[in-house]
C-alpha cells in the first residue's frame, strides 16, 4: 500500500516536473513581454523530435543530441521573437494568443511532414533501468526527469539572481521603459528570454520523450502545462513549478484511486475550483488599475 | 461618397442604412436561395458554412462584442447537439420544441460558465473555458445513457411539422432560415441597450461599471446568449454530421471557431460570416486542389522534359495529399492575418470599399493603428 503511494508520488512528481517546465516557459515569456505563448507545447514537441532525429537517424549519441536540440530550439525561439512575435507587442493579449495558436498548428504540420506521423521512442542511456529503493522500484527515466528539473531550476535561479544578464532580464520584465533608460538592450533581452524559454521547452521534451512516446500530438501536453501555469498564478515562476507538480500529482492519484475517466479531468476540475475561489491563481498577484 | 440625410427617426430604426443597402442584401439573399440549384455538388458544404456562420455569430457576440475570449465553444456546440438529439429522438418531442430546449440547455450551461467568469479576466477566463470544455468532452464520453458514449449516436434527418427534410437542399434552406433569424436577432440585440452594455464592457470594464452597467448581469447574459446560439447551431450540426461522437467536439474545433472570428474580423457580424465562409470552404478548396494540382503542375514542368514533369507531379502529389497540410494552412493564414490585417476580412473589405468610394483621394493613413509602447493587461 505504502509502496503504491510512493510509486505514484514519484511518477506524479516526474510528470509534474514536465508540466512545471513547460509552464515555466510560459511564465518567463509572459513576465517579460506579456505575450501568452500557446505554442510552448509544440516547441517541446519540436525539441523531442529534433533530439530523436539526431540520436537515431544520425546516431550522434544521446548527450550531444540533447545539447544540440536544445541549442537549435533555443535559437529558433529567439528567431521567432525577432521575426514574428515582436510585431504584436502592444497589441491586445488576444492577438498574441491567436498568433501563437496559429504558429503551433504550423509546427505540428511541419513536424508531421518532416518526421512523419509515426510514433517514435527515444533510446536513452537510462532506458528500462530500475533500482529498488526502500521496496519501491524507481525507474531511472522518471528519476532523470526529476533530477533534470532540479538541476535546470538551480541553474536558472543562479542565472537570474547572480549574473548581470539575468538581473537585466528581471529588470526588463519589471519595467521596460526604466530598464531601457538604464542602458539595458531590452529587445535583445527579450529575444534571449525567448531563447531560454524555448530551450527549457526543448529540455522538457527530451526528458519526457523516453517516458511518453514522441508523436506530433505531444504538444497538447502544453494545455495541461497551461492549466499548471494558471493554477500557480500566471506570472509567478515558483507558482508555475508548484502548479505543475500539483497537476501531476492530482493526475496520477486520481487515475489510481478515482473511477475511470477522472484521470484526465481531475486536474481541470481542480483548476476551475481554484480559479473560482482565487481568480489570480495560487501565487498570482492582481492589481487594480487606477482610473 | 454618399451622404445620408436623416429626416425621420424611422431611418434610425431601420435595419438597413438606405434602400441601396437593402437592395444589395435582397440580391444576396436571392443568390443564397439559388446557390444549391447552381452548385448542387457542394450543397452539403454550403449547409456546413451556414451552420458555421451561426457559430461565428455566437462567438462574435462573446469575443468580438463583449471581449470575453472563450476557448471552449465546441462544448456548447456539443451540448446543443446532444441535447437536441436526446429530446428529439429519445424523448420524441417535436423538432421545434426540441431545438428550443437544446438552446435553453446550452444557455443554462453558458450561464453556469459565465458565473465564475465574472471574477476572471483575460487569459484566466480563456483557460477556465478551456478546462470546462475538456470536462464536458469527458462527460460526453462517459454519460452513455444520453450520449451513446464512445460508440456514438446516429442522428436522423429533421422532421418539422410532419414534413421530413430528407434531401440536402431542404436542409440547406433550414440552415439558411435559422442563420438569418439568428443574425436578425443578434443585430437587434446588439443595438439595444444590452448590446451597448456589452460593447462598453469590452472597451473598459471600469468605465462601464461607473456608467451603471451591472457587470455580473451583462457578462452572464453574454455567455448565455452566445451559448444559446451555439446550442441551435449544435442541433443543426448534429443533423449535418449525421453521427455524433465525443471526439468531434475537441479543443481543435474551439480553436477553429476562434480562427473564424479573428480571420473574419473581430467586432463585426459580417466578420463572423466571412470567417465561416473561409473555414467551411477552404477544406473544400484544398481537396479540389489535391485532385487537380499535381497533374497541372506536372504538365507545366514537363517543358523541362518528361522526367522533370513526372517528378514534380509526384512531389506535389505527396505534398498536397499529406494529412498534416490542412491545419498547417489554417495556422499560416491565422499568423498572416494577425500580422498584416488584424481587422480580418471585414477590415480589408471596408478598406477596399472606401478606396473606391473616395477614389482617387484614399489615404492609407485613415486606418493607421496607433502604436503603444506597452499596454499592460496585468492591471485591470
Amino acid at each position: 500500500m505504502l509502496g503504491t503511494v510512493l510509486q505514484l508520488l514519484l511518477n506524479g512528481l516526474a510528470v509534474g516536473c514536465i508540466y512545471g517546465l513547460v509552464a515555466l516557459g510560459f511564465v518567463l515569456i509572459y513576465k517579460a513581454t506579456e505575450l501568452v505563448n500557446f505554442a510552448q507545447g509544440d516547441l517541446m514537441m519540436l525539441g523531442a523530435f529534433t533530439c530523436y532525429m539526431f540520436t537515431v537517424w544520425y546516431g550522434i549519441g544521446y548527450w550531444p543530441a540533447f545539447a544540440l536540440s536544445v541549442a537549435i530550439i533555443g535559437l529558433f525561439g529567439a528567431a521567432l521573437d525577432r521575426i514574428i512575435l515582436r510585431r504584436v507587442i502592444g497589441q491586445p493579449q488576444f492577438a498574441a494568443v491567436m498568433l501563437t495558436i496559429g504558429l503551433g498548428a504550423m509546427f505540428r504540420s511541419f513536424a508531421s511532414m518532416a518526421w512523419g506521423s509515426e510514433i517514435y521512442t527515444l533510446p536513452t542511456p537510462f532506458s528500462a533501468q530500475q533500482s529498488l529503493v526502500a521496496g519501491v522500484s524507481v525507474s531511472h527515466e522518471y528519476l532523470s526527469i526529476i533530477a533534470g528539473t532540479v538541476i535546470l531550476c538551480a541553474v536558472l535561479y543562479a542565472f537570474f539572481t547572480h549574473t548581470k544578464l539575468g538581473v537585466a532580464m528581471q529588470a526588463a520584465s519589471q519595467n521596460q521603459l526604466a530598464a531601457y533608460y538604464m542602458g539595458i538592450p531590452v529587445k535583445l533581452v527579450f529575444s534571449l528570454i525567448w531563447a531560454i524559454s524555448a530551450g527549457v521547452a526543448a529540455i522538457a521534451g527530451v526528458l519526457l520523450a523516453p517516458v511518453s512516446l514522441i508523436d506530433t500530438n505531444l504538444g497538447f501536453i502544453g494545455l495541461k502545462a497551461f492549466a499548471a501555469a494558471v493554477l500557480g498564478g500566471f506570472g509567478s515562476i515558483p507558482g508555475a513549478l508548484a502548479g505543475g507538480l500539483t497537476i501531476g500529482l492530482i493526475e496520477l492519484f486520481s487515475g489510481a484511486y478515482l473511477p475511470e475517466g477522472f484521470k484526465d479531468v481531475a486536474a481541470y476540475v481542480v483548476l476551475l475550483i481554484v480559479l473560482v475561489l482565487r481568480p489570480q491563481g495560487m501565487f498570482g498577484t492582481v492589481g487594480r488599475k487606477r482610473v | 461618397m454618399r451622404f445620408i440625410f436623416k429626416i425621420s427617426y424611422r431611418q434610425d430604426l431601420g435595419l438597413f442604412r438606405d434602400r441601396f443597402q437593402r437592395d444589395w442584401y435582397i440580391a444576396l439573399l436571392l443568390g443564397l436561395l439559388a446557390l444549391p440549384v447552381l452548385l448542387p455538388d457542394y450543397r452539403v458544404d454550403f449547409s456546413l458554412m451556414l451552420i458555421y456562420g451561426l457559430c461565428g455569430v455566437s462567438l462574435m457576440v462573446l469575443a468580438g462584442y463583449t471581449g470575453l475570449v472563450s476557448l471552449g465553444h465546441a462544448a456548447f456546440l456539443g451540448i446543443g447537439a446532444y441535447a437536441h438529439v436526446y429530446f428529439a429522438q429519445d424523448m420524441g418531442l417535436p423538432w421545434i420544441v426540441s431545438i428550443a430546449l437544446a438552446a435553453l440547455v446550452s444557455a443554462a450551461a453558458g450561464g453556469l460558465v459565465g458565473l465564475p467568469a465574472l471574477r476572471m479576466t483575460g487569459i484566466y477566463l480563456t483557460i477556465a473555458t478551456l478546462a470546462f470544455a475538456l470536462i464536458v468532452q469527458e462527460v460526453f464520453n462517459r454519460w452513455e445513457s444520453v450520449t451513446g458514449g464512445l460508440k456514438g449516436k446516429a442522428v436522423e434527418r429533421p422532421t418539422i411539422f410532419g414534413v421530413s427534410l430528407q434531401d440536402d437542399t431542404s436542409f440547406y434552406f433550414l440552415c439558411l432560415a435559422l442563420l438569418i433569424a439568428g443574425l436578425w436577432l443578434t443585430r437587434n440585440v446588439l443595438r439595444a441597450p444590452t448590446g451597448r452594455a456589452w460593447v462598453a464592457i469590452r472597451d473598459s470594464e471600469i468605465a462601464a461599471q461607473s456608467m451603471g452597467v451591472n457587470l455580473a448581469v451583462y457578462k452572464t447574459l453574454a455567455f448565455s446568449y452566445s451559448a444559446a446560439l451555439m446550442g441551435v447551431a449544435g442541433a443543426l450540426f448534429a443533423h449535418q454530421v449525421g453521427f455524433l461522437a465525443p471526439d468531434i467536439f475537441t479543443v481543435l474545433l474551439s480553436i477553429q471557431f476562434l480562427l473564424m472570428v479573428v480571420v473574419g474580423g473581430l467586432g463585426s457580424l459580417h466578420g463572423a460570416i466571412f470567417g465561416a465562409i473561409f473555414v467551411a470552404l477552404v477544406p473544400v478548396g484544398i481537396s479540389e486542389a489535391r485532385d487537380v494540382m499535381p497533374e497541372w503542375l506536372g504538365r507545366v514542368f514537363s517543358v523541362f522534359g518528361q522526367d522533370a514533369g513526372s517528378a514534380v507531379a509526384a512531389a506535389v502529389d505527396g505534398f498536397v495529399k499529406h494529412p498534416g497540410l490542412e491545419p498547417g494552412i489554417f495556422g499560416l493564414v491565422l499568423v498572416l492575418f494577425i500580422l498584416f490585417e488584424p481587422q480580418g476580412f471585414y477590415g480589408r473589405w471596408i478598406k477596399i470599399k472606401l478606396y473606391f468610394s473616395q477614389f482617387p483621394l484614399y489615404k492609407r493613413a485613415t486606418f493607421k493603428r496607433q502604436k503603444s509602447y506597452m499596454r499592460s493587461e496585468r492591471l485591470r
